[in-house]
């Protein structure tokens, strides 16, 4: 009776659980682009400097200065990272401009530092005395002076040019010519002026700056200062409606084809596949919670693992099912046919569950984009499987089994006729 | 055939292993043809594995109609003549180049003022170099994980089964492969990763078989090759039950997917039911013949042309 009472507590508690929290499970799933409208840019990195290496440190800089652009933009969190040895792949889901944001990606902005340097007096500044290359990467800081302002220090490669450029435009006049002007591409950022000749790598800009204009401009120069040339390699971007579309139909088409195995499942197998049916869902259930945990995100390939991982789901209890059955029908009792069933499906599940394994673990080491996403979930799934559907089911089935309260083997699908005598 | 008087196996039943030549032919004929489309006309390489750019264009109108004026407009537009599949609710554009940024730009606005408003798209463009690595990639990945599954299944069972499963893995994806290019289906990045699902399922479904006929052989007591022959029937037949139950679940799962999904994923959802379907046929029909056939080489001495007619 004890038995009987554990197996109802546990039925009841995790429908409970699944059919309480499966709506908010469900739209916490980070979907893929392909699922929710983005783009996705693969790019490669050459150094500026021809001869120049990509080192992976430079590599990690550049994609962060990615990613600092990306959300300078307002988009809902950038995905950028590296790959291999001189790739950076950018993901950007659900943005409502996409080729402006795609624009601030792709074009390293070039930061200049020009002078009025023997210009014609209409031209401004027209000369460039420094690139964003000339400073040390991600060497512009802010600092807050003890007048409470805001300043911003920079660091150049080279302490000798520096010197040079700013002896020469000390030189100048005083009234607005003495100016060395910070440019982000032809907007002008700011134009401090040089009163003397700074023979050291470090200098200090001031000016009336904000905190946040402080810091944007410190940002800029970091960014300008971008160590490497990205070209575009491959890009995929799906728009919005027709990503929210092929979402929609493809839930509509694995709940149909979810709903189909489980009635299948209940038909031909009576008690395990009522048994079997309550695992699937919470087997579903637990790898949708397990996406959320490990921040995976779901795309089209991703939908491909979770069909083949709800085959090995269901494959893993028609397995358990039919070996009782065959217990069954050689004569065994109930308890025993359950007892030696499961003893025997069990390893035959695991040997399954361990080839797909290394298939999956080979695909996850050498795969590169959604080829490792499948990957990952291929993996996710064969844990809770092996979890739901071998040691949940198995669970369940002894509990109500050895309550005493199924004395039918019909309850299992098996006739009486079938069962030979031992 | 299939009640030949003399078989071996319990009356009525269907002898796998007797009729094994019969679908080592058919698999042979299949290779073989999809060896030969393959040579003509190779795989109808989609964006992801041939530069270029694709653009895919889900529209609320129907503009099936309209095929030549969509023509016409990319025409007059410089966008020059790429190839144009006009569907009920999917238009598909396939450039040859690489569209610049500007290009598709122009193209998704100029296509939503011109003919539908509500038109959204989705544009892939590859590079042929990321498009070769990828194939390199999936291919060694198939590769690698063909080694691992073979050492393990050396380990647990013993080559005999590793090699069998490994050939009737490789079949399933060949076969796959072969539908593609008979049919000129297009393959691109969700179709690799259908052939991995598929070697995925097709090892799984194998596996269980072949525990069936290890488990078996620890009882059975062998003398003759045909005693091996007649265990390898019967171990099929103990798990055919559930080897079409498992299959005709997974195969309802991807006929949903192909019927009601997303058109995305159509040729996906396509070529996972020819790989289950193909799964399920070389892991009752081929891999534990296979498995036979390198047993009776172990013993030449054992091996029977035919089971004694008497």
């Amino acid at each position: 009776m004890n038995r009987l009472l554990a197996f109802v507590l546990i039925v009841v508690l995790s429908a409970g659980v699944v059919a309480g929290t499966s709506s908010w499970i469900f739209n916490d799933v980070k979907l893929g682009l392909d699922l929710k409208g983005g783009f996705e840019i693969l790019y490669e990195a050459q150094p500026i400097e021809p001869g120049g290496t990509v080192t992976k440190d430079s590599l990690v800089e550049t994609a962060k200065s990615l990613e600092a652009r990306a959300n300078a933009t307002g988009v809902a969190e950038p995905e950028v990272t590296t790959e291999g040895t001189n790739r950076i792949r950018v993901k950007i889901a659900g943005v409502s401009d996409e080729t402006k944001v795609r624009d601030i990606l792709k074009k390293p902005a070039e930061l200049t530092f020009r002078s009025a340097r023997g210009c014609a007096a209409d031209k401004g500044y027209c000369k460039i005395e420094l690139r964003g290359s000339d400073f040390k990467e991600n060497g512009a800081s802010v600092h807050q002076t003890n007048l409470n302002a805001y300043e911003i220090g920079i660091k150049l490669k080279s302490a000798k040019q520096f010197a040079e450029v700013t002896r020469e435009i000390a030189k100048l006049s005083a009234t607005g010519q003495n100016q060395l002007a910070i440019y982000l591409d032809e907007t002008q950022l700011s134009a401090p002026s040089v009163a003397t000749e700074i023979n050291q790598d470090e200098a200090v800009i001031t000016g009336n700056f904000t905190r946040e204009e402080a810091t944007n401009l410190k940002n800029t120069i970091n960014l300008g200062a971008l160590p490497l040339k990205l070209t575009e390699k491959y890009t995929q971007s799906v728009g919005a409606t027709l990503g929210k579309l092929s979402l929609q139909e493809t839930v509509w088409a694995g709940v149909i084809g979810t709903v189909l195995i489980l009635l299948f499942m209940m038909a031909f197998y009576r008690l395990p596949g009522i048994i079997a049916s309550l695992c699937i869902i919470v087997y579903i259930w637990l790898l949708l919670l397990g996406f959320n945990l490990i921040d995976a995100t779901l795309t089209l390939p991703g939908i491909a693992a979770f069909i083949l991982g709800i085959g090995m789901a269901v494959d893993a209890n028609i397995i358990m099912a039919e070996r009782i059955k065959e217990e069954m029908r050689s004569g065994k009792s109930i308890l025993s046919s359950q007892k030696a069933g499961s003893k025997s499906s069990f390893r035959t599940i695991i040997d399954a569950h361990v080839t797909t394994t290394i298939a999956a673990l080979v695909l996850f080491f050498i795969g590169v984009g959604s080829v490792k996403g499948f990957a990952v979930i291929l993996l996710l799934s064969i844990i809770i499987s092996v979890l739901t559907n071998v040691f949940f089911s198995r669970l369940l089935l002894t509990l109500i089994i050895r309550s005493g309260i199924v004395k039918k083997k019909s309850l299992f699908g098996v006739k009486e006729s079938e069962v030979r005598a031992l | 055939m299939r009640f030949s008087k003399f078989t071996e196996v319990s009356e009525g039943k269907f002898d796998f292993v007797k009729n094994a030549r019969y679908f080592f032919i058919f698999s042979i004929i299949i290779t073989v043809l999809g060896i030969i489309t393959l040579g003509i006309h190779g795989l109808n390489y989609g964006v992801d594995f041939k530069a270029g750019s694709n653009v895919d264009i889900a529209v609320k109108k129907d503009l099936t109609g309209q095929k030549e004026q969509i023509e016409q407009y990319l025409k007059d537009n410089d966008f020059g003549s790429p190839t144009l599949t006009v569907g009920a609710n999917r238009i598909t554009v396939r450039f040859d180049e690489v569209l610049t940024d500007q290009k598709e730009k122009a193209l998704k606005e100029g296509f939503a003022a011109k003919f539908d408003k509500e038109a959204s798209a989705e544009v892939n463009t590859v590079d042929t170099e990321i498009a070769r690595e990828l194939q390199t990639n999936a291919l060694y990945a198939i590769i690698v994980a063909s080694i691992g599954i073979v050492i393990y299944v050396s380990i647990r069972f013993e080559w005999r089964f590793a090699i069998a499963a490994i050939v009737s893995l490789l079949h399933d994806a060949f076969i796959v492969i072969s539908l593609f290019s008979i049919f000129k289906l297009e393959v691109n990045l969700p179709f690799i990763v259908a052939i991995l699902t598929i070697i995925g399922y097709s090892i799984n479904d194998t596996i269980v078989i072949f525990d069936r006929i290890r488990e078996n052989l620890r009882f059975a007591k062998i003398k003759t090759a045909a005693d091996v022959a007649r265990l390898v029937n019967e171990s099929i037949w103990q798990t055919l039950t559930r080897s079409i139950n498992t299959v005709m679940t997974v195969v309802v799962a991807a006929v949903c997917l192909l019927i009601f999904g997303s058109a995305s994923i159509q040729l996906f959802s396509l070529a996972i039911l020819f790989g289950l379907v193909s799964g399920a046929y070389s892991s009752i029909f081929i891999a534990s013949q296979l498995w036979l056939v390198l047993k009776n080489k172990q013993k030449p001495k054992a091996a029977v042309k035919s089971p004694a007619a008497s």
